[in-house]
């Protein structure tokens, strides 16, 4: 019996475990706890690069995750107000989905660009292999050789 | 296709690794842009480190005249070395007229040692604000220490360092400001002077 019993508590608290090792928060419900998750998975950790607020063990990652928590549980903040939150304190870095304005129309145009040049490259190329097609002297030409043999 | 249309692609992969090359080097990936520059300093509440005027401090109290607020800890070595920077400072605006307004935020730090540390090595603050927990680092975007923020008298953030202050970003951010804002500041003729 104590072998299944383990192998239960391994499978539920295991990815418990794995989100976020050291604070313990509490939750009112099963929505707050939800949203808490995903929130924290939607931040980039300011002083990690490529790490979000949940991944991070950074004391700065500690700290915004309890601050999403007194904002979502105890001051009731919905997900863009927290959002909204932490975009005027840190900027758009903690941001992994950046908002589309001047400073970042780069970021979103150059895909766009990328493709219309690629697009253009398979007209031109097409057009040049149309141009290299025989002429109808050369064609008569060629079969007058494929006669021959 | 001519044989000079054979290096176009060499010519794109040469291309790519350019712009990687340089636009990697653009910018520190580490610098974060304060998103508090030109607003107005956030409003706290925050006990000082010396117990002294009873009170809670709030934003308020830090208006009426240009300040420098400081964000340190005693577990951060760069602080160390921005300590002295900060106690000339004082020195040399004191020399200058009146010592700038520096007022520091003693960050996720234990208040017993914050004070061994000023009695220590000097105490450069008018006075220190205790922020224990860090919660009003979060309110100022603060993501370590030393962070340092140049308030104007309204209360409006005019500048900000992330990393020490030293005599160069003194002498070329944080001088000229104060002195725009009319402080004096022992900036140009004395330090030529001494030179």
């Amino acid at each position: 019996m104590a072998a299944p019993a383990a192998l239960t508590f391994l499978l539920c608290c295991w990815p418990a475990w794995g989100a976020s090792p050291v604070d313990v928060y509490e939750f009112p419900d099963a929505e707050a706890e939800a949203r808490f998750r995903a929130l924290i998975a939607e931040f980039r950790c300011p002083k990690c690069l490529n790490t979000n607020l949940a991944g991070s063990d950074a004391p700065i990652a500690q700290d915004l995750r309890a601050a999403v928590h007194r904002l979502v549980v105890r001051e009731g903040l919905s997900d863009a107000e927290v959002r909204d939150y932490l975009q005027a304190r840190y900027g758009d870095f903690v941001l992994y989905d950046p908002p589309l304005k001047a400073a970042t129309l780069v970021l979103w145009g150059a895909p766009v660009l990328f493709v219309l040049a690629g697009l253009g490259l398979i007209a031109w190329r097409l057009q040049h292999q149309r141009s290299a097609h025989l002429s109808d002297a050369d064609q008569a030409r060629l079969a007058s050789f494929l006669d021959e043999t | 296709m001519n044989r000079v249309g054979l290096f176009a692609p060499l010519a794109v992969f040469a291309l790519i690794l350019a712009i990687g090359y340089f636009g990697f080097q653009l910018e520190d990936p580490h610098r974060l842009p304060s998103a508090l520059i030109g607003k107005p300093f956030p409003d706290f509440a925050a006990e000082r480190l010396d117990g002294e005027g009873g009170d809670l401090v709030r934003r308020a109290d830090l208006l009426g005249s240009p300040v420098l607020v400081n964000v340190w800890a005693t577990w951060c070595p760069t602080c160390k070395a921005e300590h002295d920077e900060l106690l000339r400072i004082r020195a040399e605006t004191a020399a200058a007229g009146a010592p700038v307004r520096i007022i520091g935020v003693n960050y996720k730090d234990d208040p017993a040692k914050a004070r061994r540390w000023l009695a220590e090595y000097g105490d450069p603050y008018d006075f220190n604000l205790i922020d224990a927990d860090g919660a009003l680092g979060v309110e100022l975007g603060v993501y370590g220490a030393p962070e340092t923020f140049l308030l104007n008298a309204k209360g409006d953030v005019v500048f900000k360092q992330v990393g020490a202050i030293d005599g160069q970003l003194w002498q070329q951010e944080i001088a000229p400001r104060l002195s725009a804002m009319g402080v004096p500041v022992a900036y140009g003729e004395a330090r030529s002077d001494a030179g």
